[in-house]
């Protein structure tokens, strides 16, 4: 039964404007709860990546001296780190999203898919500050902008429905399985570990280097350090062999909303019950 | 209170209204269990290190085969007690439960909450929280701006509208949520337990919106234990326990059938109050409360015969010893106490061995409620050397078929003269 297409119920908006509405007013509320009553406001969006960075910097740039001879590396790091923080804030914050969502899915009738993708919007919202402050951080780096910078846009696109489906699919399991969130949190580290963010994909041997760039995250991550940083460096299509084996990343990102997906609407109408 | 001259004749139009207009909602052979599982493997780990582990548990029948319609217009109550599933009825109603097996059919738009308030965030000032909620509750955008500055004043709070919610006391904040769920543009509208909204003149607003969605045709259905509020505002009822229907129909017939699943339990459950005196000389062995035939009573409604009584066994011979009784309502107020030095009189003389019977009948004005009586005895004199006190002894429930607000409802009399 569907209350929804109860013959003679006018909808008083449509269902997608609902949906764009309850979701874009959860996600602005979150983001200005976040720093309420912070001295710093909004900047805190900021301080984490960059703060992050300039250790992460010191050790592996100055310390360690991983990144020698690749060109533009402090500028990699940082924008590899706010590339993997969206990622790692919407799929993180996915987890426990409709546990603490508990009050409005058990005293109201609205799409469940509005809390998941909420929480994307609201990360959405921290990425395009980071992102601002990340190319003036660039810029004065040194790095000279021009028209390969627009990939980042179906970057963060595809990031999004990988992370999305990934949320989806956290979201839904843990009203079932409590231990998802720790489990998630070890994962998602060893994700980070597993992407080139402290140093790039051309380190890793070159044997791995194909079935390592299937993680869709190595794979933009490399990419956008062809596009952004470096044009003499590999691409993703160049580094994995071939532009049909992008596939397989593509494949995976695709795979995993679409699984997401799937295991969401499936919980979704017993979700108020199961919490 | 106004006094409508034609109100009797209205109601009676309304109800004939009722019967011919429209369902509104209409619900058949509804069911919803909940499986409660013996042991709850809630975390991966458990699931894996037990993998044949019988999954037993137990059905939880919370709305059984549950069937009724209201009438587009109609203010319809459902009551029950704490799980009686009448909550989880709601739900399914407001979708926000998966049905197991039944039909619900709404015609009409459908209000999407069964709560006020949803989404309101305390840390919030209560400008954003009204915004936020409207447009949770479903209005757009537009609507929720437009409608802000009625919502305020309705509310009675445009002073305090940048204050934050957590300032608010919460009949404030209950304000505020019933103004802006006012304005929700359905036909029919769910809602559990709100109606004490305020201070007596919000009340009284709340009042007048809900007598203004009455003639508007909106149809509400109400869940709620008040059954003042039933009697007041419903047109029907319906009384559900353990998920079924027990009783649908007449507001007042629905409120006594509540008062004596509710308060019949409490006779039998609740156990005796403490125990006062040395009870050495005398001893109260029993208390009852009884009709005017003498038939022991648990309830009895209104306005007809109640007498209180107890058994007293002697142990030793005693002189005008001083029986009384205090009645107690259900929230521990005395609302009657009576002594025989001060009403009857020197009680006579007692011998050891003698069983006395001490009956007090008194007029019957009390409101609906549940009733406790502590009955004493005392050496003659000032009362103050008592010899047996057990309290909460004897209980009775009053039914009434209307709703004062009072502890006894006096009989009195109207006088309105036109000038």
């Amino acid at each position: 039964m569907s209350l929804d297409s109860v013959p003679g119920a006018p909808v008083r908006e449509s269902e997608f404007q609902r949906f764009a509405n309850l979701t874009w007013t959860l996600a602005i509320t979150e983001w200005r709860l976040r720093f309420y009553g912070s001295v710093l406001g909004v900047a805190w969006t900021l301080l984490r990546p960059f703060a992050f960075f300039g250790v992460i910097y010191v050790v592996f740039a100055k310390i360690a001296k991983v990144g020698e001879g690749v060109v533009n590396y402090p500028a990699y790091i940082l924008l590899s780190l706010i590339l993997f923080g969206f990622f790692g804030e919407v799929t993180g914050g996915c987890v426990g999203a409709l546990v603490q969502r508990e009050n409005l899915l058990r005293k109201m009738r609205f799409p469940r898919l509005v809390i998941p993708v909420s929480v994307a919007v609201t990360a959405l919202l921290n990425l395009g500050m980071a992102l601002i402050a990340g190319v003036i951080f660039l810029v004065a780096l040194g790095v000279t902008p021009d028209w390969g910078w627009l990939q980042l846009i179906p970057m963060v696109v595809l990031l999004l429905i990988f992370s999305l489906g990934v949320g989806l699919l956290l979201s839904a399991l843990f009203v079932r399985f409590r231990d998802i969130q720790p489990i998630w949190e070890v994962v998602s580290q060893m994700l980070f570990y597993a992407s080139p963010i402290l140093y790039v994909a051309t380190l890793v041997p070159p044997d791995y280097l194909r079935p390592y760039l299937a993680n869709p995250i190595a794979s933009i991550l490399t990419q956008m350090r062809h596009a952004i940083m470096d044009p003499n460096a590999a691409g993703a299509a160049e580094a994995i062999g071939g532009a049909p084996r992008l596939l397989i990343p593509l494949g995976i990102v695709f795979g995993t909303f679409a699984l997401g997906w799937w295991v969401f609407n499936r919980e979704a109408p017993r979700v108020a019950e199961n919490l | 209170m106004t006094v409508v001259a034609t109100g009797e004749d209205s109601e009676t139009q309304r109800s004939q209204q009722l019967q011919t207009a429209p369902a509104a909602v209409s619900v058949r052979g509804l069911r919803k269990s909940f499986r409660i599982p013996h042991h709850t493997y809630s975390t991966l780990k458990e699931r894996v290190l037990h993998p044949f582990a019988a999954r037993t548990f137990e059905e939880l029948k919370a709305v059984d085969d549950v069937s009724f319609e209201v009438a587009r217009g109609e203010f319809f109550g459902i009551v029950g007690r704490n799980g009686s599933g009448k909550s989880t009825l709601l739900k399914l109603l407001a979708g926000i439960y998966e049905t197991d097996e039944g039909e619900v059919t709404i015609d009409g738009r459908l209000s999407p909450f069964i709560e006020l308030g949803v989404g309101f965030n305390p840390d919030l000032a209560a400008r954003d929280n009204v915004a936020i909620n409207a447009i949770m509750l479903g209005l757009t955008r537009k609507q929720a701006s437009e409608r802000f500055d009625d919502i305020l004043k309705f509310a009675e709070l445009e002073e305090f509208i940048d204050l934050k919610l957590k300032n608010y006391s919460s009949g404030m904040s209950v304000r505020l949520a019933f103004s802006v769920a006012i304005e929700v543009d359905a036909d029919v509208l769910l809602v559990d337990e709100v109606l004490a909204v305020g201070d007596a003149a919000f009340q009284h607003k709340c009042f007048e919106e809900f007598q203004r969605m009455k003639d508007e045709g909106r149809t509400l259905i109400l869940v709620t234990h008040d059954m003042g509020a039933v009697q007041r505002f419903c047109d029907r009822a319906m009384l559900i326990e353990r998920g079924r229907v027990v009783e649908i129909g007449d507001p007042e017939r629905v409120a006594r059938a509540y008062n004596e699943i509710n308060f019949g339990r409490l006779v039998y459950d609740v156990e005796d109050g403490p125990r006062y005196g040395d009870h050495v000389a005398a001893e109260i062995v029993d208390a009852w409360f009884e009709n005017e035939v003498g038939q022991r009573l648990n309830a009895q409604l209104q306005g007809d015969p109640l007498t209180f009584a107890m058994a007293v066994r002697f142990n030793e011979d005693l002189e005008d010893p001083i029986f009384a009784v205090t009645l107690r309502n259900s929230k521990r107020h005395a609302i009657f106490g009576t002594s025989s030095a001060a009403f009857h009189g020197p009680s006579g003389a007692f011998k050891s061995g003698q069983i006395a019977e001490v009956k007090i009948s008194m007029q019957n004005l009390f409101a609906a409620d549940s009733f406790t009586a502590t009955p004493s005895i005392a050496h003659s004199g000032t009362g103050q050397s008592a010899i047996d006190v057990r309290e909460d002894m004897a209980r009775v429930i009053i039914h009434s078929t209307k709703y004062t607000g009072g502890v006894i409802d006096l009989p009195h009399e109207y006088t309105i003269e036109r000038r």
